[in-house]
């Protein structure tokens, strides 16, 4: 397995270890739902990189971009960040990921570590005819996040960097506890937060994810692994990829129709999304809460009018929410709100029902 | 029920026997393993079990588990209190977060299982991986 940097720190903090995409890394510190309240409430330190950070320089790196991604990349300006999809011809996904644009002709991509290797390949293949180096620097990078209310609190501890000025979205460079960084007002939780970028050795970023969790202490912020970070994102509808996308199913189908933007020009995917949207939808992908007891999980088989359709396609008990959620593929005749339909677990079918998504919203503006 | 009569299956089940009827839940250690148990599936009263079929299934946020019947018999009693606080199971594994009840078909089953320091060598074994 591999190791991130801040590795050590894990086995201090006496992290459960798991093999997560060829890494290892923490599934809990103090529990499931304990880390997962801290981040709604206070806040939690997650070490993330695994994630990928693959890098376009060069002066068709936006019309590299634009041609490989769903969103409108011409829209962002040195700071800013959008959520975008890169696509198969077919419209669906090859991967979901973050586009920071660091100055004109270079821009940071950051991918699902499950993806990276497939992101890579896919990208050199599609769009190296631009006039662009594209670079996978991930080995070289550490990634944390900060995630919860008070994570801004804690962060600015350790830097001057004002980070009230850094809107959601958006990011900065500079010093944090010595190191550059790149600074992100970014998250996979659904609250208010900051991930942070940078390059060192193991021993300075293991120094630093001690420290935040000691000055943590302070404002009850905890570290948190994996398992908090799934159930985070799905109280938070955040898509994940393999489960609620993938190569099967479109954007528009996802329900990221706001991550499409069809007039910016021509990219990878753009006629068969056209397509669909003049012929219309015929699923789509909903979230759905339990109204039988019993909680529905990913693979789930998902039953209308008696008949199979679809499985589900995320599902926990939230910890927050404190109810049974899930989301899955409906037809698109069956995904009003309100609408019930029938989830297979083990030898029941117990009904549930399309509810509004988010599941869970932060009161905090900045989110 | 004294947690030092009880016996205990591989699979992280206790067993306490009064006369012909066995109480049974998971162990401490299983709880930890498990983490918050938001959900427990009973077995229903009067059905019949068999030594190491599943009888019941608890569920934490992250996983679903099926517990086995340590003895064959059939459920007289169910822990219904598990329905509103499935969380007893965590809080208090060896009492107040008991399953339900079995009327043992054949008590020499018991002999079966590991006492309680048998399963505490049976831990010290798997921690030490």
């Amino acid at each position: 397995m591999k190791k991130t940097k801040v590795n050590q720190a894990h086995h201090l903090l006496k992290g459960k270890m798991v093999e997560f995409c060829g890494w290892e890394l923490p599934v809990q510190f103090s529990g499931l739902s304990a880390e997962h309240l801290a981040v709604r409430t206070t806040g939690g330190i997650f070490d993330v990189s695994h994630m990928g950070e693959i890098f376009f320089t060069g002066k068709q790196a936006l019309a590299a971009i634009q041609h490989l991604t769903s969103n409108n990349a011409a829209k962002l300006e040195p700071g800013k960040i959008h959520y975008s999809g890169l696509l198969t011809e077919k419209g669906c996904f090859v991967d979901d990921l973050l586009v920071h644009m660091m100055t004109e002709n270079e821009y940071l991509l950051v991918v699902n570590a499950a993806n990276l290797d497939k992101d890579f390949k896919w990208m050199k293949e599609k769009a190296g005819h631009f006039d662009v180096k594209i670079e996978d620097r991930s080995p070289g990078y550490t990634q944390i996040a900060i995630q919860g209310p008070l994570a801004i609190k804690l962060l600015a501890e350790f830097t001057d960097i004002d980070l009230d000025a850094i809107g959601y979205y958006h990011f900065v460079t500079g010093k944090v506890s010595g190191l550059d960084m790149i600074v992100s007002r970014t998250g996979y939780t659904g609250e208010d937060g900051f991930e942070i970028y940078f390059i060192s050795d193991e021993e300075k970023a293991t120094r630093l994810l001690l420290d935040l969790v000691e000055k943590g202490k302070r404002y009850d912020i905890v570290p948190a692994g994996l398992g908090a970070r799934d159930t985070l994102r799905l109280e938070a509808k955040m898509a994940l990829y393999g489960n609620d996308i993938d190569d099967a199913h479109t954007v528009l189908e996802a329900d990221l129709a706001w991550i499409l933007k069809l007039q910016k020009g021509d990219f990878i995917g753009r006629e068969a999304l056209q397509k669909q949207k003049e012929e219309g939808l015929r699923r789509k992908l909903v979230g759905f809460e339990m109204i039988d007891k019993g909680i529905a999980r990913h693979g789930y088989p998902v039953y209308v009018d008696n008949r199979e359709y679809s499985v589900v396609t995320s599902g926990t008990f939230a910890p927050f929410l404190k109810k049974a959620i899930g989301m899955t593929y409906l037809p698109i005749d069956r995904c009003a709100i309100g609408t019930e339909f029938l989830v297979g677990i083990r030898d029941k079918q117990a009904l549930a029902q399309v509810i509004e998504t988010p599941f869970y919203k932060s009161d905090k503006k900045s989110v | 029920m004294n947690i030092a009569d009880f016996r205990f299956t591989k699979e992280h089940e206790w067993v306490g026997a009064e006369g012909d009827v066995a109480g049974i839940g998971i162990s401490d250690y299983a709880q930890k393993e498990l983490g918050d148990v938001v959900y427990v599936e009973l077995p229903a009263l009067g059905d019949r079990v068999s030594q190491g079929s599943a009888c019941a299934n608890i569920e934490s946020v992250k996983a679903v588990s099926d517990i086995y019947a340590p003895v064959s018999g059939e459920v007289i009693e169910i822990n219904e209190a598990l329905e509103g606080k499935p969380e007893l199971i965590n809080q208090s594994p060896y009492h107040d977060g008991w399953i339900c009840k079995i009327k043992m078909d054949n008590p020499a089953e018991l002999d079966k299982l590991m006492d309680k320091a048998a399963y505490d060598e049976y831990l010290k074994g798997i921690l030490e991986d």
